[in-house]
C-alpha cells in the first residue's frame, strides 16, 4: 500500500484539527518550508527521523550500457537524506 | 534548519490561514502538525509501505542481505546483520528546485 499527502492530511484531520482545509495548509506549508530551505541548499534536520542535505555533484562521464555511448553526466545539486539513527534502529526493531 | 525552526516558521505562516490568533496555540498546533507528519511517514516505512508526496519525493524501504564488512578505522572484518534502511527519492518539483538555484561552491 502507498501511503500519500492525501493520508497525511487525514491523520493530521483527526488527530489535529477537524477542518480539512486548515489540515491541508498544515501540511502543504510544512513541505513548501522545507523545499525553500533545500533551494537555498540549507539542509533540513528532524531529530528522530534524520537529515535532507543538498549536495553539488561534479560533472563525470556516463555510458549508455545498452549503446555503449559515453556522454557527459552535467554538474548537478541533488538532494540526499540520510536516516537518523532512532529512525534505523525502529525499522529493524 | 531544525525541527524547531521549522515549527517556527509554521507558526509565522500560519497567519494566512489558522483560525486562532493566539500565539501558543498556533505554536502548539504547529508542533503537533510535524511531529505527526514525520510519525506518519515513519509509521508507514516500518509497515514495510511506500510513502509518495507529490512534489516533494517518495519513501520506502530497502533490504539489505548480510555481509562481511570492514572496521574502516582498524581494518578488522565485521559481520554485519541483514538490515532494512529507509530510501528517499526526491521528486521532481524538489530535483528542479535545486537544480534551478544558484549553485554554491562547496566548504572546505
Amino acid at each position: 500500500m502507498t501511503r500519500i499527502k492525501e493520508d497525511i492530511i487525514r491523520d493530521v484531520m483527526n488527530r489535529i484539527t477537524l477542518d480539512r482545509k486548515y489540515a491541508k495548509n498544515l501540511v502543504e506549508t510544512i513541505l513548501k518550508i522545507m523545499k525553500n530551505s533545500l533551494e537555498q541548499s540549507e539542509e533540513v534536520m528532524i531529530s528522530g527521523f534524520g537529515h535532507f542535505k543538498v549536495r553539488r555533484k561534479n560533472p563525470r562521464m556516463g555510458r549508455n550500457p545498452k549503446t555503449k555511448e559515453s556522454y557527459e553526466i552535467s554538474e548537478r545539486t541533488v538532494v540526499t537524506f540520510y536516516p537518523s539513527k532512532v529512525f534505523r534502529k525502529e525499522l529493524n526493531s | 534548519m531544525k525541527k524547531s525552526q521549522l515549527i517556527d516558521q509554521l507558526v509565522k505562516e500560519m497567519d494566512e490561514f489558522a483560525d486562532e490568533t493566539n500565539n501558543k496555540q498556533k505554536t502548539e498546533i504547529a508542533r503537533e502538525t510535524v511531529n505527526l507528519f514525520f510519525n506518519s511517514v515513519k509509521e508507514a516505512v516500518r509497515n514495510g509501505d511506500r510513502v509518495e508526496i507529490r512534489g516533494f519525493g517518495s519513501f520506502t524501504v530497502k533490504q539489505y542481505d548480510a555481509y562481511v564488512g570492514r572496521n574502516p578505522k582498524t581494518g578488522d572484518k565485521v559481520q554485519v546483520q541483514p538490515k532494512k534502511l529507509p530510501v528517499f527519492r526526491p521528486g521532481r518539483e524538489l530535483r528542479d528546485m535545486v537544480n534551478r538555484s544558484v549553485p554554491k561552491k562547496k566548504k572546505k
